[in-house]
């Protein structure tokens, strides 16, 4: 099975609509997205029904930090992504804010473990930056792999039988062996907004009967998600990020 | 600490111990054919499955409670590695086994290993070289798919009937696409004594040319029946290759020529930078010991003196690895081996100094570069040639001393270029054939203008481009150049 695995898609339909297109030729039969699907970008409305219509035939879905600020509110984010959030309730209807506060925290099919931000505490949102931060979610997951995002800078940790932790840079497009000999903590980069440096959209693919994951980067129509956040009277520092990939 | 347990407790396969295995048992579909003698970290059975015809070993790494992490961590790495790797200097990765009982089976090598040689030491240096030559063949091929081995020694290479050099065991290697846990599991440098690079020594596990100093011993051994660097057991007294010089092969054996010494020696610089740039530019040394250039290290007799060994040893103190260095795969093309394909003819003057500008622009791009200068002597199909002008003038001689006058005013230094007349009927096969034995990367040659002949049978330069395995740029003269100055030397580019 290919498993193809989304995070922070934050309103963005051409990365989405690109990244979609790339796991369907890739081979994708199974869609699991982690999260933080609007918020920043122009098209939240259009990427929650993608999102739910996934759902319907199957795919998992969680629940992410601007996800839960649709509902709950914004009191502990930035003006621009707070800004933003208030922009993007007007435009949800009501089961698309449905749709979003149904979602869980974390979910767990075979030996897999997806959560939006981290194992540890999902709920309290906090980070996955470095090894400290990454070694408390490795001790704390019962999964071979565990699937985050909410950073939107991709990295692959990993911990021995003997409870060594450590950090690999992927390579896009390279297939990773995912040894069953050590835990795994896989941390995507953003499919809407990413802030490696890389400005092109970033999702991945485990094959579970090579024991694979593949970080993928997709180009995608950046000029058209950018002129529309403009035009959407969003902070124009929403546009411009997305080029520079910050 | 963490172990990873829970897929164990989920499936409780019976699981046979290893070490019970006996000749006739199937597992996973293989037959145990004969057991062979075990390695440090794993046992070794020779194996069978109707559906391979190659002869197969099963490496079964020896797992106990407790055990040094490295022999896990070894058989995670070749897991990663092996299957990635392809070509005839690895051996065919067939099958792995499941994470309740780990094995890794692979086409089994035929032929002799070089610690077999080990016993015929000292090697006439013809043979050296020639070995060498193999060796650093295989390695260039592993560089060229981003894996250093970082093990390189007589064990771990087996030469095959036909002479080509199979790198085996690679528990210890790098692959610098994908996470490096041998680094993160081993908090020590990590290798075997006699052959570990000095920036192992360091923890650096990113250099290329790591290989290429594990070549340098093995040369040196076979050589000599010497260890350049004793066989030193514990991690600490490695550190000691930083400083103190081996003894100049010539030393042990006089029969050490010295265009092998000046080899050896090279590959075995402290500093990375002043070894070969490639495994394949080691080769090309080794093919051809007419043309190495040969400096200080040629002809030493005596190891460095106290006073130069103690101020190595002072800075040596202060060394550590570097922070961050190029990729493998852009160290390897930028140190290319760039042959220039001469026409010496008298009517083709334009045309070789439209050549000589192109190549001076590669070599300014690539400081790095080798740069081979060749010209195809072109002999008869059917009748013994004379070698011998209308004047009685050696034409070899005579085409070497063009070559290197069309080559004087490149911007080289002279221990990177080299000069080769080649002889052959048909002057683009000899191309293509000197490209494919030599790891040529780039070959650059010059297209002469259309007639009627050469549109009916194809050209030269047609045949090199469909032919030769590497980058080929076909250059032309300008129809402005056809009548300037026949020798435009400081023409601007």
């Amino acid at each position: 099975m290919r498993i193809a695995v989304l995070s922070d898609i934050h309103g963005n339909r051409e990365a989405l609509t690109a990244c979609l297109e790339h796991a369907g030729a890739a081979g994708a039969d199974r869609f699991v997205f982690l999260g933080d699907y609007v918020g920043y970008g122009a098209d939240p409305g259009f990427v929650v029904d993608s999102v739910a219509a996934h759902t319907e035939r199957g795919a998992i879905a969680i629940r992410g930090n601007h996800d839960e600020a649709i509902e709950v509110g914004t009191n502990r984010m930035n003006d621009s992504a707070a800004l933003a959030i208030t922009w993007t309730r007007a435009q949800l209807n009501p089961n698309q804010r449905a749709f979003l506060s149904s979602l869980p925290l974390t979910a767990k099919e075979a030996d897999r473990l997806y959560v939006h931000a981290n194992v540890n505490a999902p709920a309290a949102w906090g980070y996955v930056t470095d090894l400290y931060s990454a070694s408390r979610s490795l001790i704390a997951m019962d999964a071979h792999i565990a699937f985050c995002g909410h950073i939107h800078v991709p990295a692959l940790y990993h911990m021995s039988a003997t409870g060594k932790i450590a950090s690999f840079e992927p390579v896009g497009g390279v297939e990773i062996p995912l040894s069953r000999h050590r835990r795994w903590l896989a941390v995507l980069g953003a499919v809407g907004q990413p802030r490696d440096g890389n400005p092109a959209a970033c999702y991945a693919i485990l094959d579970t009967d090579r024991s694979s994951i593949t970080y993928v980067r997709v180009p995608y129509d950046l000029d058209t998600a950018a002129r529309k956040i403009r035009a959407a009277g969003l902070p124009p520092r929403l546009a411009d990020r997305l080029y520079e990939g910050r | 600490m963490a172990m990873i347990a829970e897929d164990a407790q989920a499936a409780p396969t019976p699981v046979k111990d290893v070490r019970h295995l006996a000749v006739g048992d199937v597992v996973d579909g293989f037959r145990l054919e004969a057991q062979m003698p075990a390695g440090g970290m794993a046992g070794f059975w020779r194996v069978s499955r109707p559906d391979v015809a190659v002869p197969l070993i099963m490496k079964i790494p020896l797992l106990r409670a407790g055990e040094d992490p490295i022999t896990i961590v070894g058989y995670e790495m070749e897991h990663m590695i092996l299957p990635r790797l392809s070509g005839a200097h690895v051996p065919r990765f067939i099958a792995a086994g499941p994470f309740e009982q780990p094995y890794i089976v692979m086409e089994l090598i035929e032929g002799r290993s070089v610690r077999e040689l080990l016993a015929e030491t000292p090697l006439a240096p013809d043979r050296v070289a020639a070995i060498g030559a193999q060796i650093a063949f295989a390695l260039h091929d592993i560089h060229r798919q981003h894996v250093l081995h970082l093990d390189l020694k007589p064990s771990n290479v087996f030469l095959r009937p036909n002479g080509e050099a199979v790198l085996i065991d690679y528990g210890l290697a790098h692959h610098e696409l994908l996470p490096d846990l041998v680094a993160e599991e081993i908090d020590g440098p990590v290798g075997t004594g006699p052959y570990v690079a000095p920036e192992q020594v360091l923890r650096d596990r990113t250099d290329p040319r790591s290989d290429i100093f594990a070549l340098g011993v093995i040369m040196y051994f076979l050589a000599t029946g010497e260890r350049p660097f004793g066989e030193p057991q514990r991690a600490a007294e490695w550190r000691r290759r930083l400083w103190r010089d081996p003894f100049p092969p010539r030393s042990w054996n006089p029969q050490v020529p010295p265009w092998l010494q000046e080899i050896i020696l090279r590959c075995l610089e402290v500093d990375p930078e002043r070894r070969y740039a490639t495994a394949a530019q080691l080769a090309f040394d080794l093919q051809h010991p007419s043309e190495v250039a040969l400096t200080r290290r040629a002809e030493r007799l005596h190891r460095d003196s106290f006073l130069t060994v103690l101020l190595r040893r002072l800075r040596a103190s202060r060394a550590a690895a570097p922070l961050r260095r190029k990729s493998v795969s852009g160290m390897l093309a930028g140190a290319p081996i760039v042959v220039a394909a001469v026409d010496l003819d008298t009517d083709a003057a334009p045309l070789a100094n439209a050549l000589r500008d192109a190549v001076r622009r590669v070599l300014v791009t690539d400081p790095s570069a080798r740069l081979a200068c060749v010209h195809v002597l072109k002999t008869a199909r059917l009748t013994i040639d004379t070698w011998e002008d209308a004047q009685g003038r050696n034409l070899h001689l005579q085409r070497m001393i063009e070559l290197k006058h069309w080559a004087r005013a490149l911007p080289i230094d002279p221990t990177r270029i080299t000069y080769h007349v080649l002889e052959g009927s048909d002057p683009g096969a000899a191309l293509v054939e000197y490209a494919r034995n030599n790891q040529i990367d780039h070959l650059l040659l010059g297209a002469r203008g259309e007639t009627p002949l050469r549109r009916y049978l194809g050209s030269t330069s047609t045949h090199v481009v469909a032919q030769a395995p590497c980058t080929v740029t076909i250059v032309r003269a300008h129809r402005m150049a056809a009548t300037a100055e026949t020798d435009p030397v400081h023409a601007s580019t």
